[in-house]
């Protein structure tokens, strides 16, 4: 991403990147997201998860002007989202569908030309090259696009989204298809994009992707269910915990583990492993440590339990789907 | 609106690199023009010199104007629906093109090939008339009139064959389908000319200018109509 790009970006950065307030899109009876409302800043790389269906891609495309929303409001790129505002918006933001979109019978060069044309770039064979050079496809520009492989082509439709310098960069499953290498080399293109401040939106049900790349991340499901850092997310949903192991199961850890200071309450975990869970992790440990040593166990590890963004966005749905049939 | 030169012009560029190496597409641009030049040509070469006469009395060239009426309409019809089709129109619609410009670029792709085969058929089928028809045939044949006229109406009724076929296809979902709707619907135009070249309409200077007249109509309210009715929500969702 050029400096001067960002200098000048960095000039009308007052607001927020993306400023959603109660946006609903409809199709006839079916809902496909219902009264969103978040903000992301600049620089911001914002995760947003959910199921397939849950209405992730028509918010990228309601966002990037190409569906009008039923209801709600929203500021993209400073811009607010109306029909008049469809060009200057487009002119700001970049979209990588999930579909690469290439035309398969022009090469490489030629589809981005076309691309730097339309975004109307001031140099566009300079351009194109510094696309390609930030994809690692220079030596692939007269290649034609028929004849690249998934990843291949979806670093193309990367490079693509990069002409415009776009202030704000959609990208809808970008690694959606894509054998673990092809993906990897994805991660690490959009990690760089993040590093170098471009403002990106990710679309995604790989969770690891999005612990990955993003600082913030929503999760919907028609709904916004929850939004923040993923730590954040964790420490909402799940209770602290420390994972005990010891060599040999415990004789008594109902009298191990009772009236401790900072714990609430604790399970056995398997044959020898005791999850203990705690309201203040740096007084809990040491006293539990001390009360292990005082029974005569055989600790072999004392550790904080872990919780995966996988785990939030699973308790998340299974909440969903409980109360659905509740 | 100032239109955006540049815009229509990658449009225009692309589309023509595209079909350039669109093996489908070459053979629709080929195959109507082919039929109204191999047809009449046969003809032509099995007449004897004696109906020079009656072949002068009628504007027989004029059924060669079937060419730039069926012939675009039919490639047009593939603009947006294969786009669509292909996965490539979401990603150009998520740029700031204007629909007036995105249509205006792809209607020129069509048209300048159109009109260029049409005029290069026209000025074979001349050639092999002087050439290898019997004597007196070729005089009774060309004559100054027909050749304005195909001067005139061969970018008329490109322009309206092709945004019957944008029209079209803006509403299909399948490539086929538009083309095989889009020739239907262009055959009216092609109706005109014929009925004159068959004398059954007299070939006068004002049913001409009349008919002129509406082409040059269609043609610049076709644009805006379509334009109008392009929804890029229902073009990408499939619905609205």
């Amino acid at each position: 991403m050029s400096s001067e790009r960002l200098a000048s970006a960095d000039g009308n950065r007052g607001g927020p990147a993306l400023s959603v307030h109660g946006l609903s899109k409809r199709f006839g009876d079916r809902v496909a997201f219902q009264d969103l409302s978040f903000e992301i800043g600049y620089g911001e790389v914002f995760g947003f998860l959910g199921p397939n269906g849950a209405g992730k891609t028509t918010t990228v495309r309601t966002l990037g002007t190409l569906l009008r929303p039923t209801s709600g409001s929203a500021i993209v790129a400073g811009i607010p989202l109306t029909h008049e505002n469809g060009v200057e918006i487009r002119r700001r933001v970049a979209i990588m569908p999930e579909s690469p979109g290439l035309y398969l019978r022009l090469s490489v060069s030629e589809n981005l030309e076309c691309f730097a044309d339309l975004y109307e770039t001031p140099d566009p064979k300079d351009r194109v090259e510094r696309a390609l050079h930030a994809v690692n496809l220079a030596n692939r520009a007269n290649d034609i696009c028929g004849t690249l492989s998934k990843g291949l082509r979806q670093r193309v439709a990367l490079a693509r989204a990069l002409l415009s310098d776009p202030e704000v960069l959609f990208l809808d499953e970008p690694t959606a298809g894509l054998d673990p290498v092809a993906a990897h080399d994805v991660h690490e293109l959009i990690a760089s994009l993040g590093r170098g401040g471009v403002t990106i939106f990710l679309t995604t049900h790989r969770l690891e992707e999005a612990e990955r790349l993003c600082d913030r991340v929503a999760i919907l499901n028609t709904t916004l269910r929850t939004i923040g850092r993923p730590d954040e997310l964790r420490d909402r949903l799940f209770a602290k915990a420390l994972t005990v192991k010891t060599l040999a199961p415990l004789t008594d850890p109902g009298y191990v583990f009772a009236g401790l200071p900072a714990v609430e309450s604790w399970h056995q975990d398997g044959q020898a492993t005791y999850v203990v869970v705690v309201s203040d992790l740096a007084t809990a440990a040491p006293a539990i440590t001390r009360a292990l040593v005082t029974a005569d166990a055989h600790v072999l590890s004392i550790s904080e339990s872990h919780h995966s963004l996988e785990d939030v966005y699973l308790e998340l749905i299974a909440e969903e789907g409980e109360a659905r049939v509740t | 609106m100032r239109l955006s030169i540049r815009w229509i012009r990658a449009m225009f560029r692309k589309e023509l690199r595209d079909y350039r190496r669109n093996a489908q597409m070459i053979v629709t641009m080929a195959y109507l023009p082919l039929i109204f030049l191999i047809q009449p040509l046969v003809v032509l070469f099995k007449v004897p010199a004696s109906t020079a006469q009656q072949i002068s009395e009628a504007p027989v060239l004029l059924y060669m104007l079937a060419i730039p009426a069926l012939a675009p309409g039919t490639v047009a019809a593939y603009s947006v629906v294969g786009e669509r089709v292909q996965g490539t129109l979401e990603p150009v619609l998520t740029t700031p093109i204007r629909r007036e410009e995105l249509l205006l670029g792809k209607a020129l792709a069509v048209f300048v090939p159109s009109v260029a085969i049409s005029f290069a058929v026209f000025a074979f089928f001349i050639v092999c008339v002087e050439l290898f028809t019997p004597p007196g045939i070729a005089a009774a044949l060309v004559q100054g009139p027909e050749l304005l006229a195909q001067v005139v109406f061969t970018p008329l009724l490109a322009g309206c064959s092709i945004w019957i076929g944008v029209a079209i296809s803006t509403r299909s979902s399948d490539v086929r389908t538009a083309q095989g709707f889009s020739l239907l619907a262009t055959v009216p135009l092609a109706v005109p000319t014929t009925l004159m070249a068959f004398k059954v309409i007299p070939a006068t200077l004002g049913v001409a200018f009349g008919f002129a007249a509406i082409l040059l109509v269609v043609d610049g309210l076709g644009w805006r109509l379509i334009s109008a009715t392009f929804d890029r929500e229902r073009l990408i969702a499939g619905t609205r």
